[in-house]
């Protein structure tokens, strides 16, 4: 009965709101450098650097980009793991950017939660299933205690995991299993939105491809929405509707998966769709595969103007001087590049 | 192993739904990891022994402490005197029991203090970081760079040496080296993804330090703790043998140790100092053993 209410409820706020669950504007998070006896800031690493993109009900975005390039920071940083140098977070109408600790535990932290990248590590080696699971519940008093155990079988249930298991230790668990208790973690608040932090990348192929279904699967049942951080391209083709390159904590293109992936428009997008392996098949033409010079530059010091000039292979004089806009160049289609 | 482990339980499952698995499979992994070391399991045992009789005391002891018998002063060890007697014709194996209440008592109640302020100090600077880590460190560093002895030696001339005095003083200088371990730890657990996650679902920061963080900073915790049990026995022993720790006619190894360092005593009765030595000897030893066991029963990197 609740349920129901709490659900029309819901409902309601949603056609309230905007299309947008998640809009993220010129977020920034850097890292303050600290030297000496005094401990005086002498530079910053931009790990995020200007970052927009926007996360509609119920879709997938997938964020891809080199090691380094800033994607799970900006993942953090959406979650307030790390506090933002400055932009807005927009979150249910509501900007979380600036919130006091206190007030995100009131009112935002049960609707995002995250899943990790190391399933070895996003576990509590010293806590049970039970404890593990129960925990978020317990924190925001979820169900009355009796109940919880329900809740948990059927959680467990939903993540296909034995619920036996329950007062078992993590370490005794394979790494596929322990992510699927991550995502039941995460599922246990009954979230909104959920920030995927390279959720399979630690994981190997086969088991990769279970927990990709187990996370479509309940993203139908839980009426999810995911931001997917990932640097494999394959992975976030399948899931994502929407795809956002990031190079050097900025956004370089962000369109949906159909034009990033058949159209790419910046010269980056382009070299990195390059790299994608594709089977040979009678008729195609294998395309040409474009090597990028250099390795990627410090966040503490990114060049001038746009930020992939120095490895552009379509770089002119203005790329150096002026950083590029980041525009809506066609319906939902955004780009920053002088090109266009 | 653990595969093997898992198909065998959960055939068990199967047969009997109701069955429970066992719930004290890390308690169990210490215990196998901790009975491998032939050293602790030795030192336990005799610091077990060490520490009963001195709980016991009163009930094993054949005479009273202080009880002065002129007329066999410096008697060496017989029937009547296991170990002989003092220079005041007092039991020395009596002296020794009771002497091991306070040895013990002083370093057991140092060392809780010092984890207490140590922990405190040490968790609170690696949890928040940044400027109360800056400053708590400093403290640490200040408190670290006097010279312990002196101070030890200057705090017990200017109030009474009694045992609580002692206690007090000993915990006030050994917290240090606590506090930057606990510091360490908590620095490096506290970016852990499990640390994260709990702040993802709004865990508080005080349930974060205790449920999370503080259990998996145990290991190295109790390691240095029964290390610095040994370094502060030694310590009241050192200070006793000066003649500023625990004043006569109540014993402690460390002044029974003092009581021996007379010309004429070492001469005619050499055994003395032996047996006091010996028993302080003993149990940093076995402080030290236990330690090591404990170090690699409760390293998680070799749990997993």
């Amino acid at each position: 009965m609740s349920v129901t209410t709490a659900e029309g409820m819901n409902e309601q706020a949603y056609k309230k709101e905007s299309d947008y669950i998640l809009e993220v504007k010129d977020l920034k998070k850097h890292f303050p450098i600290k030297a000496g006896f005094l401990q005086k800031t002498v530079g910053s690493i931009k790990a995020v650097d200007g970052l927009s993109f926007n996360v509609k009900r119920g879709e997938t975005i997938g964020i891809v980009g080199e090691s380094g390039c800033g994607k799970s920071t900006a993942g953090r940083t959406l979650i307030r793991l790390y506090e933002p140098t400055s932009g807005e977070i927009i979150f249910k109408g509501r900007n979380i950017a600036k919130m006091s600790e206190g007030e995100l535990r009131r009112s935002v932290r049960k609707d995002i939660q995250m899943i990790f990248q190391d399933p070895y590590a996003s576990l509590n080696p010293r806590k049970t299933l039970k404890a593990i699971l129960t925990e978020p519940m317990i924190t925001h008093s979820l169900y009355r205690p009796r109940e919880r155990m329900e809740k948990l079988n059927e959680l467990l249930e939903k993540v296909g995991f034995n619920p036996l298991f329950i007062n078992r230790y993590p370490h005794e668990f394979s790494g596929g299993q322990r992510q699927r208790i991550g995502i039941a973690r995460a599922l246990a608040l009954n979230p909104d939105l959920i920030i995927a932090d390279e959720p399979v990348s630690a994981l190997d192929v086969s088991i990769q491809a279970q927990i990709i279904n187990l996370m479509e699967d309940l993203q139908e049942d839980f009426r999810l929405t995911y931001v997917f951080i990932s640097h494999d391209l394959s992975v976030v083709r399948h899931i994502s509707d929407r795809v956002g390159v990031m190079y050097l904590g900025k956004m370089m293109e962000f369109a949906s998966k159909k034009d990033l992936y058949e159209d790419p428009l910046h010269p980056y997008t382009q070299a990195l769709m390059s790299a994608v392996p594709v089977p040979k098949k009678k008729g195609v033409q294998a395309r040409e595969r474009i090597i990028l010079k250099g390795d990627l530059p410090s966040p503490a010091n990114p060049p001038q103007g746009c930020v992939f000039h120095t490895r552009c292979p379509a770089a002119t004089e203005i790329c150096s001087q002026m950083v590029p806009e980041y525009k809506e160049l066609k319906k939902d289609h955004f780009v920053a590049c002088h090109l266009y | 192993m653990s595969q093997i482990n898992m198909e065998v339980s959960q055939k068990d499952l199967q047969l009997n739904p109701n069955l429970k698995s066992k719930p004290d499979t890390l308690t169990r992994i210490f215990f196998q990891k901790f009975t491998k070391n032939k050293l602790a399991v030795i030192g336990s045992i005799v610091l077990f022994i060490i520490i009963m009789s001195a709980v016991l005391a009163p009930w094993i002891a054949p005479y009273k402490f202080e009880d002065i018998n002129l007329l066999d002063k410096l008697k060496p060890p017989s029937k009547e005197y296991w170990l002989g007697t003092d220079r005041y014709g007092r039991d020395i194996f009596t002296r020794l029991l009771y002497g091991g209440r306070i040895s013990l008592l002083v370093g057991f109640c140092s060392v809780a203090g010092a984890l207490i302020i140590g922990v405190s100090v040490g968790a609170v600077a690696g949890y928040f970081g940044g400027i109360v880590d800056a400053i708590l460190m400093r403290l640490v560093d200040i408190v670290i760079s006097i010279p312990s002895i002196f101070l030890l030696i200057t705090v017990v001339t200017i109030f009474k040496p009694s045992v609580a005095n002692l206690i007090l003083i000993f915990a006030l200088i050994s917290w240090t080296s606590t506090a930057r371990l606990v510091r360490g730890e908590f620095l490096s657990l506290r970016t852990r993804e499990f640390v994260l996650a709990s702040k993802t679902i709004g865990t508080k920061s005080y349930k974060i330090i205790f449920s999370h963080i503080l259990p998996n900073a145990m290991g190295p915790i109790i390691v240095s703790a029964t290390l610095l049990v040994g370094s502060v026995i030694l310590s009241e022993a050192a200070l006793s043998y000066l003649g500023l720790g625990i004043q006569p006619p109540t014993p402690s190894w460390g002044n029974m140790l003092e009581d021996a360092q007379n010309y004429t005593v070492m001469l005619k009765a050499p055994w003395y100092p032996f047996f006091p030595g010996l028993l302080i000897l003993l149990t940093v030893l076995c402080f030290n053993f236990i330690g090591d066991g404990l170090r690699d029963a409760l390293d998680p990197k070799t749990i997993e």
